[in-house]
């Protein structure tokens, strides 16, 4: 302990043990955000020997296969052989802080990779379909279940998404802004049951939405299992989201602003409008298009008030059903037909498509954000 | 306003100023508050809904609608324990998996991860979270089953000896019952951790990221290992959001209907093994029965609906009260 403390001068006297003095004095700091060549070579080579060691007792001696257990034990037995070789040289602590580096670096790579894994393997699987220009083009209905994918497409369903999903933004903007406008803007006590009760159902299950026009739409007053139910569901998944988001993009306008438009005499209103939502408003865009994304790949209300045609119905109002992107998907890959599976995954790539599209867009809007 | 007397005339009134708000503001406050009270309306009126549609299932079958295990609604003869306790195996199965899944991912951001990556990872969950749930099943069913069977082989090979790992085939034979290790509680578990990890994640990283950055100094100042810092100031700080954001996730799993329903084959046995084929969760129920049901069995449905919702419910305030309680929701100010 006392050589730590002791002046960085070339005169100090040699330590029993027969360490030499220059490796005592040159006490530089640990670099934190640097790798230590040290710890390069003993993770790359508990790395190699692991995978190795557990090569051969995988396939060879033991009777196991597969490759997913192969992973998982050449994790276990790279964890182990990192933190016996570390253990060779350090203390307890380096090695129990090396060992949880390379745990939550394998976690890391874990998620990365399966998010990888279903994007490609959806496009992978849509591949065929996706080069014939009719898919896009035609309803499914001029198409047969097991014919040629120069027949049919899905034209119907992303048009009946897009219908579907502009009504339930419509409805649920207003709601949901108004919500988050209360909630931010006007306060008082009932603005925190107003928030405890929108918290609350962000999480509920979509299903139930589903269930509840259903219950209300057509046991109670008559309707019908058409595009306006669906509209109606989707609007009940999504005005909480639209509310929960736009509130925290409206929390985050500085209270100064605020008091700053009062004090110059502004009335409340005009200062929500000319300062709180124009401040707010690239916030409040990405939580209009987060909510519109999670809507389109919305299914489980589908499967209770709306039902499955490959008919085109662009009629939200009319009494037969109107279909949509994922219950689309979900019936086609549930067929058994490898053709309507293909038809599917395809359908599947067209949605994956349209979620990114308006990811990017509220990365983009972000950003705008913060350099402004 | 009190002003002494003596330097005032007696009739010297003060003056009555009387706020009036301008009409705009009333409009403005009349119409927020009236939007407010109709989203409340219309949320509250969904348990409401559901709780008076599951008056006549009540009545009808009592409390062995929670015990009996059946659902043969041809017969009368209607319960969902099976199904409760489906429901709950596969979202236990899928928070075992997604926790130490999500709060590793959560760790990696915000500790480990290079700055330059950061944002990009912070995206990459955010994504993940919007992959619509239908293609997440369709992944689970066509590209993990395969693979997780293996691992339930595997499981049951060596584990089987828990009651919880027994499958009622033999794991060992030469040429095992393949279909008795898919569409079980486990695959659709693994599958639905995958839909749980980006909601606990984002939670945690966001309590994580907002440890204080004077107390991370301070470890680092008395000499701690990086892991250290985090084991004694960052996990600390970040229980609130960890549990908060496990829980938000339970109410997650518990709900996930379409994803379970592609994977699992509907079963309405009791059943402990989580490895074995077969099993049924209540939304997956629902989802399933709804197209072709009756008016008896659309009530019963409807009830099964109403403690999902209650359930969901409950989880997902706990959850709400345990991540506010971690930190401020306090508006930023300049």
């Amino acid at each position: 302990m006392s050589v730590e403390s002791m002046p960085r001068t070339k005169e100090v006297p040699i330590i029993a043990g027969g360490v030499s003095p220059a490796s005592v004095i040159d006490d530089v700091p640990i670099p934190l955000h640097r790798v230590s060549p040290d710890e390069i070579f003993s993770s790359v080579g508990s790395l190699i020997g692991s995978f190795c060691l557990v090569w051969l007792l995988y396939y060879d001696i033991l009777p196991l296969g597969g490759v997913v257990g192969f992973v998982i034990f050449w994790y276990v037995a790279f964890l182990a052989m990192y933190g016996g070789v570390s253990s060779l040289t350090h203390p307890r602590p380096v090695v129990v802080n090396r060992v949880m580096g390379a745990v939550m670096i394998g976690v890391g790579l874990l998620v990365g990779f399966t998010l990888v894994t279903v994007v490609v393997y959806t496009f992978w699987s849509g591949r065929q379909v996706l080069f014939h220009s009719n898919f896009y083009t035609e309803p499914a209905s001029s198409g047969s279940l097991n014919g040629s994918f120069d027949k049919g497409g899905i034209s119907n369903v992303i048009l009946g998404s897009v219908i579907q999903v502009g009504i339930a933004v419509g409805i649920s903007l207003p709601l949901g802004l108004g919500t988050a406008v209360f909630m931010t803007e006007v306060g008082g006590w009932f603005s925190n049951i107003v928030r405890t009760v929108v918290e609350a159902m962000t999480a509920v299950p979509d299903l139930l939405a589903g269930l509840f026009v259903y219950v209300t739409l057509i046991l109670t007053f008559h309707g019908h299992r058409n595009g306006i139910a669906v509209s109606l569901a989707l609007a009940v998944t999504m005005t909480p989201i639209v509310a929960r988001s736009a509130e925290v993009a409206l929390r985050v306008v500085p209270g100064g602003l605020r008091e700053a438009g009062q004090a110059l005499g502004a009335s409340h209103w005009s200062t929500v409008k000319r300062i709180v939502l124009p401040t707010a408003a690239p916030g409040l865009a990405t939580a209009l298009i987060l909510s519109i994304a999670r809507g389109i790949g919305e299914s489980s209300p589908l499967l209770i008030v709306s039902g499955f045609t490959t008919f085109a119905n662009y009629n939200p109002l009319d009494t037969q059903t109107m279909n949509s992107l994922p219950l689309y998907i979900y019936e086609t890959i549930r067929s058994g037909e490898p053709n309507e599976i293909a038809r599917g995954f395809g359908a599947a790539v067209v949605l994956l498509f349209m979620v990114f599209f308006l990811f990017i867009v509220t990365r983009f809007l972000a950003r705008q954000r913060v350099t402004r | 306003m009190v002003v002494s007397a003596s330097t005032q005339s007696t009739d010297d009134k003060p003056m009555v100023v009387r706020a009036t708000l301008p009409w705009s503001d009333r409009i403005f406050h009349n119409s927020a508050i009236t939007i407010a009270c109709v989203v409340l309306v219309i949320f509250g009126s969904i348990g409401v809904f559901l709780a008076y549609q599951s008056i006549p299932t009540f009545h009808r079958y009592g409390l062995s609608f929670l015990t009996r295990s059946d659902w043969n609604p041809e017969r009368d003869k209607v319960g969902i324990s099976s199904t409760l306790l489906g429901t709950f195996e596969v979202a236990l199965v899928g928070l075992i998996i997604a926790f130490p899944v999500a709060l590793g991912t959560a760790l990696f951001i915000s500790e480990y991860a290079p700055l330059r990556i950061k944002n990009l990872l912070v995206s990459m969950i955010d994504l993940m979270a919007a992959v619509p749930s239908v293609i997440y099943g369709a992944w689970g069913f066509f590209l993990l089953m395969p693979h997780a069977k293996l691992v339930s082989r595997w499981l049951a090979q060596y584990f089987g000896w828990i009651p919880l790992f027994k499958v009622n085939a033999d794991p060992s034979a030469a040429v095992w019952a393949q279909s008795r290790f898919v569409n079980s509680a486990f695959i659709a578990g693994i599958c639905v951790s995958l839909m749980v990890i980006p909601i606990a994640c984002s939670v945690m990283r966001g309590v994580f990221m907002a440890a204080p950055l004077g107390e991370r100094e301070a470890a680092y100042a008395l000499g701690s290992t990086k892991w250290g810092m985090i084991r004694a100031v960052v996990l600390p700080f970040g229980r609130g959001g960890i549990i908060g954001g496990t829980m938000l996730g339970l109410g997650r799993a518990l709900g996930e209907t379409i994803a379970v329903l592609l994977i699992i084959s509907l079963n309405f046995k009791v059943n402990f093994r989580i490895l074995q084929n077969g099993t049924s969760t209540i939304s997956a129920l629902i989802a399933n029965n709804f197209g072709e049901s009756t008016k008896s069995q659309l009530a019963a449905l409807l009830t099964a609906g109403l403690i999902l919702f209650i359930i969901t419910l409950g989880v997902n305030t706990l959850a709400a009260v345990l991540i506010s309680r971690s930190r401020s929701g306090a508006a930023t100010d300049i």
